[in-house]
């Protein structure tokens, strides 16, 4: 296949099992094409988390091959993790700062990132200023300053009320829309992913396989009231079967 | 002396609570005066009523305390150099319990076959009743300053390190991924991440050394009663004379001292971490 070839991210095959002997991952096995958005559902502790670890190289995979075709990397977790020392601006620059960027080019990528996100004039606010929902932006922004080519999300709004989830959502797509950056995106809403998703895989519990893969074909870019259209609910509705049986 | 969980709880329960500024009210104000009062009053009546004139050296008025205490230009004098020999001794004492103490912590925190090799004696340092070395310590390092530094910085040491090292420990799990995700190095880990969120742990740290070292300062004083004198000094030797005035007034003062040393630190610390610290913790 042409396409595994060329993927931002590939998984042979991969297995991991801890220290302990508990088995988080059997034969994960799938790619994630260039400007393709994949996400992930499952029952929680199925080792969600665990693959997007691997991907980053946070984690080394026990057996089988990851590849990853960019070094342009960005990786969101399920909180913020801005240092509450920093301010918006400083925080948004910490990894141009990391990556030994001139001040004036990491100026300039932050004051881009912060407009993308929609945080222009909160640059100087301290994290604690901010809501949560304008807090995971801040950590959207940091990642964007280093134009990722492969965004890996750790279940990046599951602590957000579903009014911002879902703006954060649409503001989410219109990113991807804009960077066509290739996303790996963990969630445990059924309809967050396929509302993101060109294609959603479906876990079984742990150890946790892919059980289902599944494209999405609805055509960028998507309206809010997509979520209300008959297609929506049914792909929901499929996905939700499939989950019910990877927790049985 | 304090364990290690007692060490740590002191650490949490001191920073934690997140302080809201409020405007100071009547209600706030009034009962400590009211305290204070009743304190006076039952003090004067113990002066007066329970204590007859021979014994009123016990405890005497306190408008006689300052009289002869603070008001007496000789008497002042004195308590005022034993001031400031027992400051000097506490707060340098402090600064190098605070260079110790903290690299300590930051080169247990980099190496970890080191934190599991010197803490434990550490803690066995914290638990060692340091009343008892005192002694030991006149016969190796003599009766001078050195020595009343010494007792002092080894009272103050232990806070210093165990809660920096708590400190540095707990910086966000996550936040250390994104570090080494971005090939953060150990220098610019510890610079950039842990260091900073160890600082309201560290500064709970200094606010009880600081404490301590006063004590420190004052015992040392006690034992080595050679030199020039400081207030532990001048305690014991106004206790010997029944100079109970003088006695009492020094007392005051070192009480004041511990009280303005602990204060300082609490200032200092919500002057460096409490624009982010207690506000985000709220």
């Amino acid at each position: 296949m042409t396409l595994a070839t060329t993927a931002a991210l590939r998984f042979d095959r991969v297995d991991k099992t801890f220290k302990d002997g508990t088995t988080a991952l059997v034969g994960a096995d799938f790619a994630v094409a260039p400007g393709e958005f994949v996400s992930v559902v499952g029952p929680s502790g199925c080792g969600k988390s665990t693959l997007l670890r691997i991907a980053s190289g946070l984690d080394a995979a026990s057996a089988g091959q990851v590849h990853v075709g960019t070094d342009r990397l960005g990786y969101v977790f399920q909180d913020a993790t801005l240092l509450p020392w920093r301010t918006v601006r400083a925080n948004v620059e910490l990894l141009a700062e990391l990556h030994g960027l001139a001040k004036a080019e990491r100026r300039r990528r932050s004051a881009e990132a912060l407009e993308l996100v929609g945080l222009t004039g909160f640059d100087k606010h301290m994290p604690h200023e901010l809501s949560g929902g304008m807090r995971m932006r801040a950590s959207l922004a940091r990642s964007l300053t280093l134009s990722p080519e492969l965004f890996l999300f750790d279940e990046p709004f599951g602590a957000l009320d579903e009014i911002t989830r879902e703006r954060l959502n649409d503001e989410l797509l219109s990113l991807f829309r804009l960077q066509r950056f290739a996303a790996l995106f963990i969630t445990h809403s059924v309809m967050e992913a396929v509302f993101l998703s060109t294609r959603v895989l479906v876990m079984s519990g742990r150890p946790g396989r892919i059980l289902a893969d599944i494209e999405i074909p609805f055509d960028y870019p998507r309206e809010p009231s997509l979520r209300f259209t008959a297609q929506f609910a049914a792909l929901c509705g499929e996905i939700s079967g499939h989950l019910r049986g990877a927790q049985a | 002396m304090s364990t290690i969980t007692e060490a740590e709880k002191v650490a949490l329960t001191t920073v934690a609570p997140p302080r809201r500024r409020r405007p100071v009210r009547l209600w706030r104000v009034l009962p400590p005066i009211g305290v204070f009062a009743l304190i006076l009053a039952g003090w004067y009546s113990i002066s007066y009523l329970v204590l007859d004139e021979a014994r009123r050296f016990l405890l005497p008025p306190p408008h006689e305390i300052i009289d002869v205490g603070f008001l007496d230009q000789r008497n002042l004098q004195a308590l005022l150099r034993g001031l400031w020999l027992t400051t000097e001794v506490a707060l340098l004492g402090l600064a190098i319990a605070i260079v110790i103490g903290v690299s300590a912590a930051v080169l247990m925190s980099q190496a970890n076959w080191l934190e599991v090799s010197v803490y434990p004696w550490v803690v066995i340092l914290q638990t060692i009743p340091i009343l008892a070395l005192v002694p030991l310590i006149a016969q190796w390092t003599g009766f001078g300053f050195s020595s009343r530094l010494l007792v002092c910085v080894l009272i103050a040491l232990f806070p210093i390190i165990a809660n920096t090292l708590f400190g540095l420990q707990s910086a966000d799990a996550g936040l250390r991924d994104l570090f080494r995700l971005h090939g953060a190095g150990r220098l610019t880990l510890l610079v950039k991440l842990m260091f900073p969120a160890s600082l309201p742990a560290m500064f709970a740290g200094f606010r009880i050394s600081a404490g301590l070292s006063v004590i420190g300062a004052l015992v040392g004083d006690l034992f080595f009663k050679q030199g020039e004198p400081g207030l532990g000094i001048l305690i014991d030797v106004y206790r010997a004379r029944l100079q109970s005035e003088q006695m009492y007034a020094a007392v005051f003062l070192a009480s004041l001292l511990g009280i303005a040393v602990f204060l300082f630190f609490g200032w200092l610390g919500r002057r460096v971490v409490g624009k982010w610290y207690q506000a985000s913790r709220g």
